[in-house]
């Protein structure tokens, strides 16, 4: 595992350093989290029980909030019912042992943003901590995505490089929509197979390379630069020269 | 059974007995005082009832003869046996004719009805003893001591007192003695009733409630030795069909289903100790050969890079177990709901497609309409993408152009998916058969990279849905079929 922090090149562009909160009652892994977090540049703050994290987040102003769902004293998810009934609206990604379907679904029901199963990689958490900034610019609204010569028109379904049509089958557009949602941040495999297909199992071979890398056949053959990076022991990105 | 008293009172049918001997003896202690009231007001009734129809023949006699003939017709009363009592006496209280020795002082003091019943001696009375003494024994026998001692006690007695009109006393009384006897009688019955219900209470214990606390006491034997460790054991059942009966029934069904359960678990630890030993025990391995070496920094890096890939194998092996003993062991999950096996076939086809193309494998799904199961889609489409997985590895040593088909259709209430390719296939039956089986690879799969595991969790997602997986040998080839049941309203 690499972590992206330790390679300052310019494929990896960051949205800023973010503040972050961790929940973590084992004293090792919050540390860990910490340390890696501070290389990539990112302060993280750590409590190591859900009352304690709970007072730190109601009080404090996180960009993002790591939250462990097994806990003394007072659970993960708990500690996320109660910071949204407060109209906090941090994001969350909550890290557990469980990684059933249910308890997914339970974990985002309860207001988590985002569900990560450990064991996990932590480029993997890293992507989608940053993922989930919320100071991160909020794409959703936008009906067309550029990214350098790259154009993305979500409502005529169109993409233009350099003025020059593309044509994409309809999975290969909503993969290069995701990606272009989230420019200049790393997207993982995973994230691409849960947002792109709405699959979370670990297919045996890896599929989505070969759908990135045709993806990137079609929005790079023919143009000067590369645009879709591949980030090296992480995921993907995409970026405008 | 030696229980000491506060033992037994706590078993419920020791305390249930009293109980009921409590409440049944306070209804007869109340029904017997309810009964010797009202029998003693109407005992008295009648005695004054009496009294005063011997005052008006009285009367009667003295309107008639004046005092002379009341005297006499007193006289020639009070020698006639019976209850009644008749005194005659002057403005002194001095006792002139009746039958009544003596009497309390005070008595003939007040007219009217006496408030309380006072005692009296007879007249004649210890006269008789003394005389019937004297003639048969010389010596007093103690019985006739004991009729001495009541005589010279007295008996008890309510009257009426009137004055006539010359101011002399007369008294008109009834002896209370049977009333008295009367209300012995009562309270001896209710003694016996007591000491009878109490006897009852014991026996209804005994036999009734002990009856059913051997049984009880069966039941927490049978179920101390189940908790002792002994899951095959059962709560004894005696065909009476009594609720006691049934209570073992259903207690004897929920230790079956967590006996079932329990053996789930128990297979599911064991498998995962034994299918995670062999890797942790290799990886552990490799550090400590790299430690134990002299190496260059760039072949620790390499060490440890292996053994970050090799961990992400162990966990991904981890969750592929976890998830067969969980399914296999009855997972139950909220989150099934209609899925439609075409629009799965569909996800899978085209997130393989790729791949397929860049192995030279023709990958195509005949799939027309709806299929609609109740199932999980996560889970079906896990599953089904294993097994195209596989068939496009093992259709790559095929002998004509590679090809895998997806196909779906209904047959027998049946909905069948199906994934055929034209590879070499599995020829040999016992082998084909064994291929579901957990980390089982097959002599010619082991140059290809997998876990052993795509298929046996293809087979638990199938057991989950209530439907089979089987491998059947195509022509050429292997097809692997995921049979669901169809929907009822389908």
């Amino acid at each position: 595992m690499q972590m992206p922090a330790t390679q300052p090149s310019s494929e990896i562009a960051y949205n800023g350093p973010m503040k972050i909160l961790v929940i973590e009652d084992d004293r090792e892994a919050a540390d860990y989290l910490q340390k890696a977090f501070a290389e990539a540049g990112h302060t993280a703050h750590v409590a190591g029980d859900g009352e304690t994290g709970f007072a730190l987040a109601d009080a404090g102003d996180y960009d993002v909030m790591v939250i462990d769902r097994m806990m003394p004293r007072r659970d993960g998810l708990s500690v996320i019912a109660g910071l949204r009934s407060r109209g906090n609206t941090t994001p969350v990604l909550i890290l557990s042992a469980l990684g059933e379907v249910d308890d997914r679904v339970t974990g985002l029901r309860a207001g988590g943003d985002d569900y990560l199963t450990k064991p996990y990689a932590f480029s993997e958490l890293l992507a989608r901590v940053e993922v989930l900034n919320r100071r991160a610019s909020a794409k959703e609204a936008e009906t067309v995505y550029r990214v350098g010569d790259l154009e993305l028109d979500r409502l005529s379904h169109s993409v233009r490089r350099a003025a020059r049509e593309i044509t994409l089958q309809p999975r290969e557009f909503r993969l290069l929509e995701y990606l272009m949602r989230h420019a200049g941040q790393v997207v993982t495999r995973t994230m691409l197979l849960e947002n792109v297909w709405d699959y979370h199992f670990d297919p045996q071979t890896n599929v989505i390379d070969v759908h990135v890398s045709r993806l990137r056949g079609k929005i790079e053959k023919g143009f000067d630069k590369p645009i879709l990076h591949t980030v090296r022991g992480a995921g993907y990105m995409l970026k405008g020269g | 059974m030696a229980l000491s008293v506060p033992a037994i009172m706590k078993t419920t049918a020791a305390r249930l007995s009293a109980l009921y001997f409590l409440l049944f003896a306070l209804c007869a202690v109340l029904l017997v005082f309810y009964m010797t009231s009202l029998s003693a007001s109407m005992l008295t009734g009648q005695t004054q009832d009496t009294i005063n129809d011997e005052i008006i023949g009285l009367a009667r006699a003295y309107k008639k003869g004046g005092l002379p003939l009341l005297v006499r017709v007193v006289e020639n009363r009070s020698r006639q046996p019976g209850a009644n009592l008749y005194l005659i006496a002057d403005t002194n209280g001095q006792i002139l004719t009746g039958n009544v020795q003596a009497l309390e002082p005070g008595v003939i003091d007040t007219e009217g009805w006496t408030t309380e019943p006072f005692s009296y001696k007879r007249f004649g009375e210890g006269e008789l003893d003394r005389l019937r003494s004297g003639a048969s024994d010389p010596t007093p026998s103690p019985s006739d001591d004991a009729a001495q001692t009541e005589g010279e006690k007295g008996h008890n007695a309510i009257a009426l007192v009137l004055r006539l009109p010359n101011q002399m006393i007369l008294l008109v009384g009834r002896d209370l003695g049977e009333p008295e006897r009367f209300r012995a009688v009562i309270r001896r019955a209710l003694m016996l009733a007591l000491g009878m219900m109490g006897l009852g209470g014991l026996l209804i214990w005994f036999f009734v409630g002990r009856a059913a606390l051997k049984r009880i006491d069966s039941v927490s034997e049978a179920s101390r030795r189940i908790m002792g460790g002994d899951l095959s054991g059962r709560l004894p059942v005696t065909g009476a069909g009594d609720e006691f009966d049934r209570l073992s029934e259903n207690l004897n069904s929920m230790l079956a289903r967590i006996a079932t359960l329990n053996e789930g678990l128990k297979q599911v630890s064991d498998n995962i100790a034994h299918d995670l030993k062999t890797p942790l025990t290799r990886l552990r391995n490799r550090a400590e050969a790299t430690l134990a070496g002299k190496h260059k920094p760039a072949d620790y890096r390499q060490a440890l890079e292996g053994t970050i890939t090799e961990s992400d194998q162990l966990i991904k092996t981890f969750n592929a177990i976890l998830m067969i003993s969980r399914l296999e062991a009855g997972y139950s999950s909220e989150h099934t709901n209609r899925v439609d096996l075409a629009a799965a076939v569909r996800d899978v086809v085209e997130l393989y497609e790729p791949v397929a193309e860049e192995a030279g494998v023709s990958l195509e799904a005949e799939v027309n309409g709806a299929f609609l199961v109740d199932g999980n889609r996560e889970l079906i489409g896990q599953a089904l993408s294993n097994i195209v997985d596989n068939a496009i590895k093992y259709s790559t040593d095929s002998t004509s152009k590679p090809a895998v088909r997806v196909m779906l259709e209904r047959t027998h209430g049946e909905i069948r998916l199906c994934v055929a390719d034209n590879g070499q296939g599995i020829p040999d039956d016992a082998d084909r058969a064994r291929a579901t089986e957990r980390f089982v690879r097959l002599e010619k799969s082991r140059s290809q990279p997998g876990s052993g595991l795509g298929l046996s969790l293809a087979k638990a997602v199938m057991t989950f849905h209530y439907g089979r997986l089987d491998l059947l040998p195509g022509n050429p080839g292997l097809s692997v079929v995921m049979s669901f049941p169809a929907r009822e309203d389908h």
